[in-house]
């Protein structure tokens, strides 16, 4: 057998930080298997199987389009399903990823106890899996829309930095709550509320233009509320009055929140394999 | 070939006990402390240190293979961690020279739900090796797995032999310049094991690969190994070649004895007890403790001895003595129970215990203890006793016919 061509690694105390990046890269296949693992088994022994990505955001799109006509909400002339459809698009998206990631380390506990691999991959992975069930909605989601006969502008070329930034919005939010939840359990209690609550202070059933004027900084520091707006926005070519400041806020937190994730997460990880 | 594979530099791993409720922190708790207390530093006199390393040193050259000894806590797991990249250590480094494959399990993050072919290529990528490596491998992964017919069943299906057999194939095909196995050989039927401690051999001195072994398989480690490191007390307490360093740890054992937590409504089993010196000099004398709320009329002591594949060896129990020992009601006490000489080959053995009474049985502690037996008589031409079987019986040879 060659010597290796490989540097030798060095492994001491606070060292995996140096090739963390390296290794995240080295280990893209095994983040690959382990999102194809979790699409296999996700819909395995259900009888009606990938339906279920669908089930969920049409039953809560004819719910809020029921509610929605009841209690007249303004729609801006846009068919109250579509509407509802394009908003819950990336809500589903975003609450899916934060249930998947904070659960995957948790239930990935074996692996992490056995093997080494940058342990930033399971909340990766569980985010990718999400994201695969917003593109079968999103599919969904055009059938509708030629169903009702609305056509996308142009806008719709920056729909891709939407879903950037939704992508970005899961995986520091689930960053956040997969560490903590390692540790304290507490999260497990606090996510279902967070996914509930968080679905009626986004504009998903409403537009961002019925809330009140003073309460707009306040309402606009809920980083869905720019992505859905901005989702709107480019599919509907419906902007919002403070459609920009939105974006904006949401931009910046989305940023605060992925970067300081990626640094609790980083930070806590070295002790996963002791705690789990 | 004499490049060094592995260093280690005064490694040490602390771990803090916490003596409180176990387990993932309660946020509650945090939270009210800091109420409380916001400036002073956490419950200083709650938690202690325990050091599962501490100034470990050692190098491994390129193509040694080396088996790790000692007893249970005694680092073993600890060290295999840290060089594994599974947790860091707190003091000293480990430099490594080449790509690292390490088995601590067989069958890490095998799914149940997904099929034989599938969770070869997810178990594959787990230890390492690329989607081309498996692909590459598949046939030969399967013809030694025994499983072909069965590939695109979910493993959830499986016996756990298949299971066992598929798991260790993936693991047996990883090619990496430095192995390191924890006790994975305990696995599957004799004649798996057999095969299996075959590719073990081919894998560690075939190709010049170094290895870290870890076991407390005695025959096996003699087998494979050529260097034996024995830890004590996170502690490096020998090193050398493995029939001398395994003889002197299997020597110096400690009493080995297990306490056991009694009910006080319920009859248990308090301990369990070995004597190591008689063991040295290769006999076996247990001591069983227990405790009673009501006198047991008569309390019923068994004992079994396993093989390290499962299969009784050997055992008895009170009900079975002669007329030299009476059994009589009693509520506590220890029993002994000896056998002087037992015929047994050198290996390692695990006793499972019982307490009973005339009618029932109360306590059952499977794998209260384990012990490695070094007959006194040892022959080194002897087939392992997975071969010959666990007895060593006093064979007379001699002929009857010659030409």
């Amino acid at each position: 057998m060659n010597p290796s061509p490989l540097p030798p690694l060095v492994i001491e105390a606070g060292r995996t930080e140096r090739h963390y990046w390296a290794d995240l890269w080295r280990y893209r296949e095994l983040f690959a298997f382990l999102a194809w693992r979790d699409l296999l088994v996700r819909y395995k022994q259900t009888a009606i199987g990938v339906a279920w990505a669908l089930l969920q955001p049409f039953l809560t799109m004819v719910v809020f389009t029921v509610f929605g006509a009841w209690l007249a909400v303004p729609t801006g002339g846009v068919p109250r399903p579509v509407f509802v459809f394009v908003a819950l698009l990336p809500w589903q998206f975003f609450s899916a990823s934060l249930s998947g990631a904070s659960n995957s380390l948790v239930s990935n506990a074996h692996l992490i106890s056995k093997v080494y691999f940058p342990r930033l991959i399971v909340p990766l992975s569980a985010v990718a899996t999400s994201l695969v069930d917003f593109l079968i909605s999103a599919v969904f989601l055009a059938v509708l829309m030629a169903v009702y006969g609305v056509a996308p502008g142009p806008a719709i070329v920056a729909l891709p930095l939407f879903v950037l930034l939704a992508f970005c919005a899961s995986l520091g939010a689930g960053l956040w709550l997969t560490a903590l939840n390692v540790k304290y359990r507490d999260f497990r209690f606090v996510l279902p509320f967070i996914v509930q609550f968080g679905l009626y202070i986004s504009p998903v059933a409403f537009t961002s233009d019925i809330v009140p004027e003073r309460w707009r900084p306040l309402y606009s520091l809920n980083p869905l509320v720019g992505i859905i707006d901005g989702f709107r926005w480019s599919v509907l070519g419906q902007a919002t009055g403070s459609l920009w400041q939105c974006v904006g806020t949401s931009a910046a937190i989305v940023t605060a929140v992925l970067f300081s994730g990626i640094w609790y997460f980083r930070r806590t990880e070295k002790t996963f394999a002791d705690v789990i | 070939m004499s490049a060094a594979a592995i260093t280690v530099e005064g490694l040490g791993k602390r771990y803090t006990l916490r003596h409180r409720a176990g387990g993932p922190g309660l946020l509650r708790d945090r939270l009210a402390n800091l109420l409380r207390a916001p400036f002073r530093r956490r419950d200083p006199g709650s938690r202690e240190e325990f050091w599962a390393l501490r100034d470990l040193s050692f190098e491994v050259k390129q193509g040694e293979v080396v088996g790790i000894i000692g007893r249970n806590g005694a680092g073993k797991s600890t060290l295999l961690k840290i060089l594994s990249r599974i947790t860091e250590p707190t003091t000293g480094r480990a430099i490594i020279q080449g790509r690292v494959a390490s088995l601590l399990e067989v069958g890490t993050g095998f799914h149940g739900e997904l099929t034989g072919r599938e969770n070869i290529f997810l178990n594959g990528a787990i230890l390492g090796m690329t989607r081309r490596e498996i692909r590459a491998k598949f046939d030969e992964i399967v013809a030694f797995s025994e499983v072909e017919k069965f590939l695109d069943t979910p493993v959830k299906f499986y016996s756990s032999g298949m299971y066992v057999r598929l798991a260790f194939a993936v693991a047996a095909h990883l090619e990496p310049e430095i192995l390191i196995v924890d006790e994975v050989l305990a696995v599957g039927d004799a004649a798996f094991q057999k095969k299996c401690l075959g590719k073990m051999r081919e894998v560690a001195t075939g190709q010049g690969r170094t290895v870290l072994f870890v076991s407390h398989n005695s025959s096996a480690l003699l087998d494979l190994c050529e260097r034996g490191i024995w830890l004590q007390q996170g502690r490096r307490a020998g090193d050398g070649p493995i029939r001398e360093t395994l003889s002197t740890y299997l020597q110096t054992g400690s009493a080995m004895q297990r306490e056991f937590a009694v009910a006080s409504d319920r009859p248990g089993i308090a301990s369990v007890e070995l004597d190591s010196a008689a063991l040295q000099a290769g006999n076996l004398r247990f001591r069983v403790t227990f405790r009673s709320p009501t006198p047991l009329r008569p309390p019923v002591v068994g004992l079994i001895v396993y093989n390290k594949l499962g299969q009784p060896v050997c055992g008895a129990n009170t009900r079975m003595t002669g007329p030299e020992w009476q059994p009589a009601p009693a509520s506590a006490g220890t029993i002994a129970a000896a056998i002087e000489s037992p015929p047994l080959q050198s290996d390692s053995y695990r006793v499972s215990v019982w307490l009973g009474d005339a009618g029932q049985d109360y306590d059952h502690q499977a794998d209260a203890l384990s012990f490695d037996y070094v007959a006194p008589h040892f022959h080194p031409k002897s087939p392992p006793p997975e071969v010959i079987g666990p007895l060593n019986l006093p064979w007379k040879w001699s002929w009857e016919d010659r030409a």
